[in-house]
């Protein structure tokens, strides 16, 4: 298949204008697939068929204010609206025939250079809230694939693992494993048959980065998976997402079929002796399942049970055979470094962190949504500036990060850099890209117990300092809540969470003490109050 | 679960959601690492996992029961029993915890009589929570029958589970 004219073809088939209208995630929740058909009936009513294109297109950001529709005039001025409603849609195309436009004043715009747009840089999400997630033609037409092209016919595998390693880039599941060292590791093992998994089982609360991803670029998550399977000589790969995404599985079941046709799947990718398959695996409710271990348990069709490392699924993975496990995110910047190069990402971003991170601002925030920013951005400018901070007047007091394995960030500590060692060194992690804000109403001893019941409810049962550790721990801020606490109690916290810390088997156990110890540590006075009170 | 020797009784062979069942494992080649997909199939299709179900999937995929019930126990998605005709589930993820949805989450129990994981007496309503549905810019999130509904308010919850109901009645 000729990428060159399918490309030329897409772009000629441009109208004046182009109303595109987010129809995935929150905006499809706020009924914007109504909205898109009224829209198409108004342009119709009008006679504006040839002049105007409409399509639903991916995430443009402030989930927040959905249904989200932007409207694009022939000099690439744009016009963003919120919260559209299925009836407004005939006041927006009939603006489009007056000329100055004029905004139609029952509408509510987004201005588009507020520190929420302006701030960010945007790469996973570059096509996002751009093209038709389902329209293979139009992600062709944003560059894509082109990437794929280059390293099938002009770079060896080897080529392209180096490539990887020199941008950067760092796992984005949460760890922050250099990606380029993983690929290494499974590319250097003995020929045979090797798998790739992409894990999109995106199970922290708070983070929908990779339904998103998913759901508004599909295309761009294969492309990434398939250059990895040629860099470490993988024929099949393994796509495993949440049961709970329901629009994110049919988008790529389309997007598979779609590359399929294309050629762009299957035997022989464009001409050259590079096979390579994909499978869906749909996830069935289990938040351990992210864990890579248990993650190929459960593709295997068995309980998402852990097992100890080594031997990393690099070595023996998926039926005992090397399996490289990247998160979504990961993949979907794997297609831009190649495209514009390792050393254009490694301009972005800090020493050690390089690149873009994608987090959702969500919870007590005006703005929330999906935003893109490069690494090394403070959080004041994201939660202040980009966020504009808690609606109501109310006072920021925290930012949670990293999900039930990070931790609270107090807001005396806003000015700190956002990337993987500073974040570790507050007591939190970066996390897959949960980012959500509390304010002065949040109880922080409430926010623990939280996170803690969902660590017990989720644990696998295997070993036992997550399996018990976890309902004493529950028990025990379940105490302070409930202003039972004795100082004793406040001692044994502090040392079960040592040990469980320290002794569970995965990453779910050592991890589940983080929102305790985190907010042990910068909102201390809130546990004394919970004691002292009764007593 | 029955006796090895017991002869199970399959849902009977002429169902058509057997048929269909059939269809997929086959597509799956009656691998065993296809559980799960088979699994998931099936609940589409019957609604919930029976145990009559649970070991003529066993037999078709050449596993034993144990195995089967293990993987179906051990996944929150799988039901082993029937839920109601309609169903309500409060999303409990950060975002919406930290907007209240605990208090729409009481809410509701106090509405319906009935705690998070039952069912209505009458079978006609089911009453979850989930981990987190992903749609946490428009928090708190409730879905009512598949249906996602963002900003919710005690308010809204209870016309919405009303008009949920009220059809039915």
């Amino acid at each position: 298949m000729d990428l060159t004219q399918l490309k030329q073809s897409t772009s000629a088939a441009q109208k004046k204008y182009h109303i595109r209208c987010c129809t995935v995630g929150g905006c499809l929740s706020a009924n914007s697939a109504a909205v898109k058909e009224q829209l198409k009936t108004a342009i119709a009513a009008s006679n504006l068929t040839d002049q105007v294109q409409v399509s639903g297109v991916g995430c443009m950001g402030l989930c927040s204010q959905g249904p989200l529709v932007r409207v694009e005039t022939e000099n690439a001025t744009e016009v963003l609206y919120r919260q559209v409603q299925p009836e407004q849609s005939a006041a927006i195309v009939s603006s489009l025939t007056q000329s100055p436009h004029p905004e139609p004043v029952d509408l509510k715009t987004q201005p588009t250079d507020s520190p929420f747009f302006t701030r960010q840089h945007r790469i996973v999400l570059e096509n996002s809230g751009r093209i038709d997630p389902e329209k293979i033609e139009e992600y062709i037409a944003a560059s894509g694939y082109e990437a794929l092209h280059h390293c099938l016919r002009e770079m060896s595998s080897a080529e392209v693992v180096d490539e990887i390693t020199r941008s950067g880039l760092r796992g984005r599941g949460g760890a922050g494993y250099p990606t380029g060292l993983k690929w290494a590791t499974v590319a250097k093992m003995p020929p045979g048959q090797k798998y790739v998994v992409c894990n999109a089982d995106e199970g922290d609360p708070g983070a929908y980065m990779d339904r998103s991803v998913l759901e508004s670029d599909p295309h761009r998550v294969l492309e990434g998976l398939e250059i990895a399977a040629y860099a470490v000589g993988a024929n099949q790969g393994y796509i495993y997402v949440r049961g709970e995404y329901p629009l994110a599985i049919n988008h790529l079941q389309t997007a598979i079929r779609q590359a399929k046709r294309h050629g762009l799947l299957g035997s022989q990718i464009f001409d050259s002796p590079f096979d390579f398959r994909v499978d869906l695996r749909i996830g069935a409710g289990a938040f351990v399942c992210g864990e890579e271990t248990a993650l190929m348990a459960s593709i295997e069709g068995k309980r998402g049970i852990p097992r100890p490392r080594p031997p990393y699924p690099a070595e023996s993975g998926l039926w005992g055979r090397p399996t490289l496990i990247n998160n979504v995110e990961t993949y979907a910047n794997i297609a831009p470094i190649i495209r514009k190069g390792a050393d254009w990402f490694a301009s972005i971003g800090t020493e050690q962190s390089k690149g873009t991170k994608v987090f959702s601002l969500t919870g007590k925030v005006k703005n929330a949504g999906l935003i893109e920013v490069p690494m090394g951005i403070s959080l004041k400018e994201i939660v202040e500036g980009m966020g504009q901070g808690a609606p109501d007047g109310a006072q920021v007091k925290a930012v949670q990060t990293g999900g039930p394995s990070g931790g609270c960030i107090p807001a005396d500590a806003f000015d700190t850099s956002v990337d993987y060692e500073s974040l570790k060194a507050l007591g939190s992690i970066m996390g897959s890209g949960g980012m959500i804000v509390m304010d002065e109403h949040t109880h922080m001893v409430d926010v623990a117990q939280f996170f803690m019941q969902f660590c017990m409810d989720e644990s696998c049962g295997k070993c036992i300092p997550c399996r018990a550790g976890t309902v004493q721990l529950y028990q025990l801020l379940t105490k302070f809540k409930e202003h039972r606490a004795t100082p004793a109690d406040l001692e044994q916290l502090e040392m079960l969470c040592d040990v469980v810390q320290h002794t569970s088997l995965c990453g779910l156990g050592q991890s589940a003490p983080n929102p305790v110890l985190s907010t042990l540590r910068y909102f201390r006075d809130e546990y004394l109050v919970a004691m002292v009170e009764k007593t | 679960m029955t006796p090895n020797n017991t002869v199970v009784q399959a849902p009977p062979a002429n169902d058509k959601r057997l048929r269909l069942l059939e269809a997929t494992m086959k597509r799956h080649q009656y691998r065993p690492d296809a559980l799960i997909e088979v699994l998931h199939r099936a609940q589409e299709l019957f609604g919930y996992l029976d145990i009559k179900l649970l070991l003529h999937i066993a037999q078709r995929l050449k596993l034993p029961p144990s195995q089967v019930y293990g993987v179906a126990t051990f996944y929150h998605f799988f039901s082993l029993a029937p839920k109601g005709v309609h169903s309500c589930v409060v999303c409990m993820g950060t975002a919406c915890y930290v907007k209240q949805a605990a208090q729409l989450l009481s809410f509701l129990e106090k509405e319906t009589g009935i705690q998070v994981g039952e069912t209505t007496s009458d079978g006609q309503l089911s009453l979850m929570t989930a981990r987190c549905l992903g749609a946490c810019g428009i928090a708190p999130t409730v879905v009512f029958d598949d249906q996602l509904e963002g900003h919710q308010t005690v308010e809204s919850v209870g016309e919405r589970l009303n008009t949920c109901l009220g059809v039915e009645a």
